[in-house]
């Protein structure tokens, strides 16, 4: 296995971009990407593109092709990856595994997703048929009242509390202030959160990411090769890869996903690090509850202690562990299938030192962690920054 | 969900029958093909089991903000139900109010109508969950 650099990154505004396609948002971020990383288009040899349900969203499948023909890259072998919503940091780990493999040289991972072209009630639900839509979902259950139900069963084991889910938000807001391409690029007041509108209880408006339009690339290369190209690089020390049943009321934990425990393991295994080595990370905030469990469950806290570590300000940036320093799911937006992308993008403008206000001190390894569906999939990577 | 994916399956739905593993015993709802503790010695192993139907409740959540299907009925109350026979099931609590919910209430299936008409007109019935009153009941 070759070790594996991102030379290049790149990504669009998240929000609502009513004038902008999903191939609009593909081709900005992927140009974007190969003009950072100073390679030429007939240098790259395959794309991989992560995205949710193009066929739903916008009814268009082969989407893949469609992004690399109007990026100019026609002859481009490209293709879709997908994973609910993982499918961003699938995508990528295909792109570490073809470059690691020696298969191919330079690759492009994008990830892209148009969510606002079908109302917020359509959108919703194609997000839930992410869940088991045969004995989940055909009963009533929403992705929200999943989450949700995560959250009761958190409380009520472990005592957090909806104090705890609100200081997730608070802080994640605050991070996305300093983050020019966040779709909320705001601090809230504490009491927003807690006095907004129910949505599926304990779980109001606030507690859920937003459903976003956007597009996210990184271009890949060897280690070795890193000196050919102009971009500024960061190491991909490690990727892991974890699984779980497709229903939540299948899986014999539900405070906790075994999906990311065993992505994370497998990624600081090969990557020869352990949690305590990580200076920040972007983690699958698509619900407050989501980034506590995510927390414990990626051993950077113990489990049941995620909701008062946040509480104590142990996750905010440049406290014990800096998590979601780019403002998350939750303020930069949720493009669902670029989530996986935009997450290593914040990992690499960190790593490079170019995170301006929101800068980690001395960022030396970072961690992104992307969740399908309410677990059933999982992907964890581990990037370094660059040394000689 | 269409129209075919839910018939197919209606039996099992109507009358909660589940199978279980003749290697470790286990029992799955929804219907399974291969056990996953036992993997494919399973297979042509999973024998038909009828549910009781009773349970308690594990997790639950009221819905504010509903899938399309179910609107009129919100806000309406989800929970995880831990079976029995040690399966756990997503299903609508009712017959309760959601303030008297609580993690370990003990429930029983019951046959309703599942939630709105569907596009093609079609009326979806399928278990809900109801308070045990009487526990000899
Ligand atoms: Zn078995």
């Amino acid at each position: 296995m070759r070790d594996v650099a991102i030379i290049g990154i790149g990504e669009t505004q998240i929000g609502e971009l009513w004038d902008k396609s999903l191939r609009e948002l593909g081709i900005e971020a992927g140009l974007k990407a190969i003009r950072d990383a100073g390679v030429s288009g007939e240098e790259v040899d395959m794309l991989y593109v992560g995205n949710m349900s193009a066929g739903k969203l916008i009814n268009q499948e082969h989407v893949a092709p469609m992004i690399a023909d109007y990026a100019g890259l026609d002859d481009i072998p490209a293709v879709r990856i997908e994973s609910g919503g993982a499918s961003g940091g699938m995508a990528l780990a295909e792109g570490y595994i073809s470059v690691a493999s020696g298969f191919d040289d330079i690759v492009v991972v994008g990830g892209a997703e148009k969510m606002t072209d079908v109302n917020d009630e359509e959108a919703k639900k194609i997000l839930s048929s992410t869940a088991d839509q045969e004995w989940e979902t055909v009963c009533g259950a929403t992705f929200d009242s999943l989450h949700a139900m995560m959250a009761r069963y958190h409380m009520n084991k472990y005592g957090t509390t909806k104090d705890q889910f609100a200081e997730v938000i608070v802080k994640n807001h605050s991070n996305a202030s300093n983050n020019p391409n966040a779709q909320y690029p705001r601090a809230i007041p504490k009491n927003f959160v807690m006095n907004a509108p129910m949505v599926s209880d304990p779980l109001g408006m606030f507690d859920c990411a937003p459903l976003s339009d956007g597009g996210a690339a990184v271009v890949l290369c060897p280690a070795e090769y890193v000196d050919n190209y102009n971009g500024d690089p960061v190491k991909i020390l490690g990727v892991g890869h974890g699984a779980d049943h497709i229903a939540l009321h299948d899986r014999r934990e539900i405070g906790g996903m075994k999906a990311t425990r065993i992505a994370a393991e497998k990624a600081f295994k090969n990557s020869n690090i352990s949690s305590k080595d990580i200076d920040f990370a972007e983690v699958h905030d698509n619900y407050s509850i989501s980034e506590i469990v995510a927390i414990e469950d990626l051993g950077f806290f113990k489990k049941g202690e995620g909701g008062p570590a946040t509480e104590e300000g142990r996750t905010a940036l440049n406290s014990e562990i800096s998590i979601n320093t780019s403002g998350g799911l939750k303020a930069k937006g949720q493009p669902v299938g670029a989530v996986g992308i935009n997450q290593a993008i914040e990992a690499a403008i960190q790593l490079r030192g170019d995170a301006g206000d929101r800068q980690v001190e001395d960022a030396r390894y970072g961690l992104t962690h992307n969740v399908g569906g309410t677990g059933a999939s999982a992907v964890v990577h581990i990037l370094e920054r660059w040394s000689e | 969900m269409t129209t075919p994916r839910f018939w197919r399956e209606i039996e099992q739905r109507y009358r909660g029958i589940g199978v279980q593993c003749e290697i470790c015993d286990r029992v799955y709802f929804p219907p399974r093909e291969i056990c996953p503790h036992c993997r494919r010695e399973s297979f042509g192993k999973m024998n038909e089991r009828e549910l009781s139907g009773k349970g308690k409740v594990l997790t639950y959540t009221e819905v504010h903000d509903p899938h399309p299907d179910f609107k009129l009925l919100t806000p309406y109350i989800m929970a995880i139900i831990e079976m029995e026979e040690d399966v756990r099931v997503t299903g609508q609590l009712v017959g309760v109010d959601y303030k008297d919910v609580e993690t370990g209430m003990e429930v029983k299936a019951t046959m309703r109508r599942l939630g709105e008409e569907s596009p093609e007109g079609i009326i979806y019935y399928g278990y809900k969950f109801a308070p045990v009153k009487d526990k000899h009941e």
